[in-house]
């Protein structure tokens, strides 16, 4: 029984079929990949996973526990990170208040309102912040605006931001979209390190294949939301039934 | 000190100073001048100066920290205004009690208003809380009239009972036999400051609110509040709850507005529905908008200017707009005094649009950034920078012990 399980899930949109019955697993700290032409429906299964859209049939187990009906913090705080496709950061504060809000969010749901202390006399929460930031090499960064980074960096810190955390389940959409050969290569390291280091279990959306064959363990192929196999990299490549999801139908 | 940085506590004391000082700097031409007509350092004023700066104030820790919109704020302070009178007309003029009860019965008010409107965001929110604003003034204009008597207002009569009034009490607001409209006029020179018992009463008042603005701004809260700002997405995946963060500052904020409310009851004791309507609230918000949205002495900025415009702009009529023009012949004479008298004394409304739409368009962040422009520009040309006071915008202090 894997960490997440993903049973029947279907989503419709108005005549679309986004999603029709997907079944998957994701055994606990291996890294999944879901891949799949455009319009696939990775994405939305991805929402479906984070408390953004709400699966119109199935069922989605996450250590146990349905997360369906959850609010998207909700579903955080059970152990389930999300980095989105166009980096999602705070934009107005600094890299290092970017960095200070996880480490104030504690994994046990209780609000603090903390409106009479002071940030440098929480000393642990500010040092976490800047060990995580020394780890992913944006030390020298750290009182710049988050939204005057280039891509790469905002990347780097939401990653940072959702690892800060410690989830339990890392969810990864296109984590190399737009990157240099150079950066993408950087990001496959860190998060075999990530991965190696932290026990972390991941499920990466990715067309990139390069990264998906250095990085995975286990690949599910969905084409029109539906799964067409789930396999090791080996097994995928050269797959009758995946080159034809990507390339068409042969001709007769 | 005080659990401020530095930077802060400097900040806070030249605005301790400031204030204190404020019957003097307002009253910079001498008595019986031509000019002492902008002289701003009368009693009444002051106070308002004070009063309404708190009310901004509070306002900000909403609006310039959670961007959250909120278009009736004026309920809140019109809330605090029949609490205080009622605290008059129930036990005495002490204005303590009156302003205790103000804060906790705008802070239970704003809770209620806040949980409902919180529930949308943008516009929606803007909206929400106008209505219910509006449905405060027209409950408190005429369905409630036994509680807030209508349109006459809220005053106090002399068969109201008044339970700990002693004999020989005084009949006017007072805190602890200081009476409110109580003065120490000191005549220096030509010059006439005016001490006044209500003003430094007020102004102790907003220095404690400034102060805990302050706090605020500083705190973790303040740091999720302007997360909230930046992106709710995001806080919500990291498994933060925006709901109860926005609700504590709006309930925050509109105890601000209680607070100003029940001042201004203190300061006379009457308490009307206009206090309630949209007008009053949308004058907060051009107020933190033209100081400076999200900055810490901005509001504060703006409210000191609407108020003074409000009061000494409005006064220059037709005969003092003749006196300036005199030296030009007769028709010309007429002529100018028809083209600028619709901008001022009753027009100034129109002055003050035209004004606050150059803020809006060419300075965003407020007379703050008009400040900060000055500053950079000055600093520019003398490189011997001095200790730059006037970095009090969050976004460009980071929050770390350097």
């Amino acid at each position: 029984m894997g960490i997440l399980e993903i049973k029947g899930v279907g989503k419709r949109f108005g005549g679309l079929q986004a999603l029709g019955d997907v079944n998957l697993s994701v055994e606990e700290n291996s890294v999944h990949a879901i891949i799949g032409p455009n319009g696939a429906g990775k994405s939305t299964l991805l929402n479906c996973l984070i408390g953004k859209l709400i699966p119109d049939t199935g069922s989605v187990m996450f250590d146990g526990q349905s997360v369906l009906g959850r609010a998207p913090h909700e579903i955080n705080q059970m152990g389930i990170s999300r980095v989105f496709q166009t980096p999602e950061i705070f934009g107005d504060l600094t890299v290092f208040e970017n960095m200070l809000i996880p480490c104030f969010a504690k994994r046990d749901g209780a609000y603090r309102l903390h409106a009479f202390e002071t940030i440098p006399a929480e000393k642990e929460i500010v040092e976490k912040a800047e060990a995580m930031l020394e780890d992913v090499n944006m030390q020298d960064k750290i009182h710049m605006h988050a939204a005057s980074l280039s891509r790469g960096d905002k990347r780097r810190l939401e990653m940072a931001m959702c690892l800060v955390q410690e989830p339990k389940l890392l969810l990864l959409d296109e984590p190399t979209a737009g990157m240099a050969r150079a950066d993408t290569n950087n990001t496959i390291d860190l998060l075999k390190e990530i991965n190696a280091k932290r026990d972390i279990t991941m499920a990466i959306i990715e067309h990139d294949m390069h990264v998906v064959f250095s990085l995975a363990e286990r690949i599910t192929v969905l084409a029109q939301g539906t799964p067409l196999v789930e396999d090791t990299p080996e097994n995928i490549k050269g797959h009758p039934k995946v080159m034809e999801a990507y390339l068409g139908q042969t001709q007769q | 000190m005080l659990g401020l940085e530095n930077k802060d506590t400097k900040f806070l004391l030249v605005v301790v100073a400031l204030t204190l000082c404020t019957p003097i700097i307002l009253q910079p031409f001498p008595e019986g001048s031509s000019l002492a007509q902008f002289n701003a350092g009368y009693p009444d004023l002051m106070q308002r100066f004070a009063i309404f700066g708190i009310f901004a104030i509070g306002f900000n820790i909403l609006f310039g920290l959670t961007g959250y919109l909120s278009f009736g704020h004026a309920a809140f302070l019109g809330v605090g205004s029949y609490s205080t009178v009622w605290m008059f007309k129930l036990l005495s003029y002490n204005v303590l009690p009156g302003l205790v009860l103000a804060v906790i019965t705008s802070g239970i008010f704003a809770l209620f208003i806040g949980y409902i409107s919180l529930r949308r965001s943008g516009i929606y929110f803007s909206i929400l809380t106008l209505a219910f604003a509006q449905m405060s003034f027209n409950l408190a204009y005429s369905v409630l009239t036994p509680i807030t008597n209508g349109e006459t207002g809220l005053q106090v009569y002399t068969d109201d009972p008044q339970y700990l009034m002693g004999e020989g009490a005084l009949t006017t607001t007072h805190v602890f036999g200081l009476a409110m409209n109580k003065s120490l006029i000191v005549p220096i020179g030509g010059w006439e400051f005016n001490f006044n018992v209500g003003y430094y009463f007020c102004a102790i008042i907003a220095i404690l609110a400034f102060y805990l603005s302050l706090r605020i701004f500083r705190s973790p809260f303040g740091l999720m509040l302007r997360a909230v700002k930046s992106n709710q997405q995001r806080m919500n995946y990291t498994g933060l709850n925006s709901r109860p963060y926005t609700l504590a500052a709006f309930v925050i904020s509109g105890m601000y507005a209680g607070l100003a409310g029940g001042l201004l009851a203190s300061m006379d004791p009457l308490a009307g529905a206009e206090r309630m309507q949209w007008t009053a609230s949308g004058e907060v918000v051009i107020m933190t908008i033209l100081g400076g949205a999200g900055t810490l002495m901005g509001p504060v900025l703006g409210a000191g200017f609407i108020k003074y415009f409000e009061n000494i702009f409005s006064k220059i009529n037709d005969n003092v707009l003749h006196g300036w023009f005199s030296f030009l012949p007769d028709g010309i004479e007429d002529f100018f005094i028809n083209i600028v008298n619709p901008f001022f004394g009753e027009g100034w409304h129109l002055t003050l649009g035209l004004l606050f739409m150059c803020v809006v368009i060419f300075l965003p962040g407020g007379l703050m950034e008009g400040g900060q422009r000055i500053l950079n520009l000055l600093k520019r040309k003398s490189k011997d920078t001095a200790d730059d006071d006037s970095a009090h915008h969050p976004k460009q202090s980071p929050h770390v012990a350097e």
